[in-house]
């Protein structure tokens, strides 16, 4: 009986047959459980991307007015000063508002209707025009055409996202007015700069996300330049130096147990710690990167030790066996064999650290910051945090910059999820 | 042999005793090793001389891998282990707080059961211990040295179109022959080798053997094998282990042909193993 009779149990036995039949049914269930977890896997990111990039789209371009401007001195600069404190202060409004009246000549005497229409026209077209002229002093007494920035309920209706009438909160006669310059091409949507190049705004169509890019950035040149060189160093010395003993136990069981705290927690340690112990500056990206420096600390050390005793032993016992010393062993062996998995496991950590918002509201990086931080002690926000902002405004114009935001930071991940994977193809090594 | 001359590592003891072929290279006295609570090596006493080839044979698990790797402290390595009794090279005590582990290393070289070459390049490979033990004045230096070291380990006519190649991306037989040109680049004066053919095919393994033979004319050699043949073929001296005890020592001959235990005589006619 030690030999299976193949024939008998192949064609001959019937239940042998019907055993066979039952295992490959079985086995093609399974397969199917795999395929359709996958594939809902893969129908919620397609929902979650179509819905983000539908509704974020459109936050990529602005609409803008084309208005006939001159430079009126008189208006500019009436006593001749030249000097910047003049051209600076003056009202650039009346500019605007000398363009509407040229467009629409009976606005001239009707006040009321004039204010109304050159609501429509956003603030942001004063400063614009105020920076062309302090650039160019030389276009004063000139007249152009300049495409100008609409107000965000006029960009809302020339992209359709809102109703064609007084819900929008534009008057029927601004309504109509625009649509008359839509008629003849002096409306159209150009990229949406200042999305890239302005921090926070009260207008929507002046909101831009580069104040939470820097802070989230300077946030992140922290967390990394703290938390790599501190887990790999950590992670070395547990894995390669450290006895194991019950005090090594110990700390191994507590770094697997940080690793599951609500990222919160360590926002409230920040705050306590960092701003009423040490004093620290409120909102800044330098506390809000120590607090992400907590949080993926141990995220870092659990990935570069499993990356280091993944380096096979015998690379170890080949060095020691030629007289290398241990650090020598760890420095020029095992750590840059295991350099990959940790840089790997890193980038997934700061991946993580860049999308974390609780630790940040903690620590006060969630307040309204118009100006870009010029250093890390500047008040800030963060990507995510700005995105709870936005989510929280009431202004309709907010519903597309929130997606756009997201799309903005879901590529900061796309870019660093990458980078991961090209460094582990790049430097992994087969043995 | 310009090389040897180099090497820092002739202690005076050696020098005095002015060793010829029969005389003792390394020699332990009741040497134990615990894993911890496993004795697994018991009272081993056991002579290696110098310019031999020490053959240690016996059934899996008897020891004599353990043993092998008392002889440069590579059991250091390992958690849990307790090594006792005395072991000697050229009369010094190699568990003395005062001799450093590194030297000792450098003086008894190791050559592995699985081929392990670095994933650098052949070059770097075998220049790799001269680097770290600072045995090359110069660039120049440490070319004489790679390239002697792969020609004594007959390996130099095979890769020397392509030193700068990941020695990884060698044959077996050609890896373990790197291990042993990586092992003799530090001019040892014993090299360890354990079951340094089992992973490897017949021409490979005779290829080896070879080289074996003629490193003994300027190395002490220790080989751990499982293969009798390999034993016979060789050595001069063979110990036979069982369960963590040392049989019988004596001539490669002798405990082929006239075994006096045994046990021995079971373990070489394969009536148990």
């Amino acid at each position: 009986m030690t030999e299976p009779n193949l024939s008998r149990s192949a064609g001959g036995n019937a239940a042998a047959v019907r055993r066979l039949q039952r295992r490959y049914r079985a086995e093609r269930r399974f397969r199917l459980y795999g395929i359709a977890a996958i594939a809902s896997a893969l129908l919620f990111l397609a929902v979650l991307l179509v819905t983000i990039v539908v509704h974020g789209a459109s936050a990529f371009v602005e609409t803008r007015l084309l208005l006939p401007i001159s430079f009126d001195a008189a208006t500019l600069d009436p006593d001749r000063a030249h000097d910047k404190a003049t051209l600076s202060g003056a009202d650039y409004r009346a500019l605007v508002n000398q363009g509407l009246v040229t467009l629409f000549p009976e606005l001239a005497d009707d006040r009321a209707l004039r204010r109304d229409l050159s609501r429509a026209v956003s603030q942001g077209a004063d400063s614009e025009l105020r920076r062309m002229v302090l650039d160019q002093p030389a276009l004063i007494g000139t007249t152009r055409e300049i495409w100008l920035p609409v107000s965000a309920p006029a960009d809302q209706l020339f992209k359709g996202k809102v109703p064609h009438n007084s819900d929008s909160g534009l008057s029927d006669a601004t309504i109509a007015r625009l649509d008359a310059l839509q008629s003849v091409g002096k409306l159209r949507l150009s990229f949406n700069r200042y999305l890239f190049t302005a921090g926070d705004s009260r207008q929507p169509e002046l909101a831009g996300l580069l104040g939470a890019i820097v802070g989230s950035f300077y946030a992140l040149i922290i967390t990394i330049g703290l938390s790599f060189p501190l887990g790999v160093a950590a992670a070395v010395y547990l894995e390669e130096f450290a006895d194991k003993n019950r005090f090594t136990d110990l700390i191994e069981v507590n770094i697997n147990n940080l690793a599951a705290v609500p990222s919160i927690v360590f926002g409230l340690l920040a705050l306590e710690i960092f701003l009423n112990v040490l004093g620290l500056p409120r909102s800044a990206p330098l506390v809000g990167g120590l607090a992400l420096t907590l949080v993926s600390l141990p995220t870092i050390i659990i990935s570069a030790r499993v990356a280091l005793k993944a380096v096979p032993p015998w690379i170890r016992e080949a060095a020691q066996g030629l007289g290398a010393s241990r650090q020598q062993m760890v420095l020029h062996h095992v750590l840059p064999l295991a350099m990959p998995g940790i840089l790997t496991g890193t980038i997934i950590a700061m991946a993580r650290a860049i999308g974390e918002s609780a630790p940040l509201l903690m620590i006060g990086m969630v307040a309204f910051v118009v100006d870009i931080p010029a250093t890390p002690l500047d008040p800030a926000t963060a990507l995510p945090v700005q995105i709870y902002l936005w989510a929280a405004s009431p202004e309709r114009a907010f519903v597309e910059r929130t997606s756009a935001a997201i799309i903005v930071l879901l590529a900061c991940l796309v870019v660093m999820n990458a980078t991961a994977i090209y460094l582990r193809k790049k430097f992994e090594r087969r043995w | 042999m310009s090389m040897m001359s180099e090497a820092p590592s002739s202690s005076p003891v050696s020098a005095a005793l002015n060793l010829g072929d029969d005389e003792v290279k390394m020699r332990t006295t009741d040497a134990n090793v615990y894993y911890g609570d496993k004795h697994a090596l018991k009272g081993i006493t056991l002579d290696i001389r110098s310019h031999q080839v020490t053959a240690l044979i016996g059934p899996s698990g008897c020891g004599k891998s353990t043993f092998l790797r008392c002889l440069n402290r590579m059991n250091d390595l390992i958690e849990g282990a307790r090594v006792t009794g005395q072991i000697l090279l050229d009369g010094r005590d190699i568990y003395d707080p005062d001799l450093d582990v590194v030297h000792l290393r450098a003086r008894v070289g190791m050559v592995f059961q699985k081929p392990n070459p670095f994933p650098k390049s052949i070059y770097d490979n075998v220049a790799y211990g001269p680097r770290i033990h600072g045995l090359a004045r110069s660039g120049a230096d440490l070319d004489e040295i790679v390239i002697g070291s792969l020609e004594r380990a007959g390996l130099y006519g095979e890769v020397k179109d392509r030193l700068s190649e990941p020695g990884t991306g060698l044959s077996g037989g050609q890896q373990q022959r790197l291990c042993i040109a990586r092992a003799i680049a530090v001019s040892p004066e014993v090299i360890l080798m354990d079951e340094p053919c089992s992973a490897l095919d017949p021409i490979a393994t005779a290829k080896v053997e070879e080289l074996i033979d003629d490193l003994r004319q300027n190395y002490t050699i220790v080989i751990v094998t499982h293969s009798m043949q390999q034993a016979a073929r060789v050595s001069q001296r063979t110990a036979f282990f069982h369960l963590g005890e040392l049989i019988e020592l004596g001539a490669t001959e002798k405990i082929f042909t006239n075994p006096q235990e045994k046990l021995t005589q079971g373990y070489i006619t394969g009536r148990f193993g």
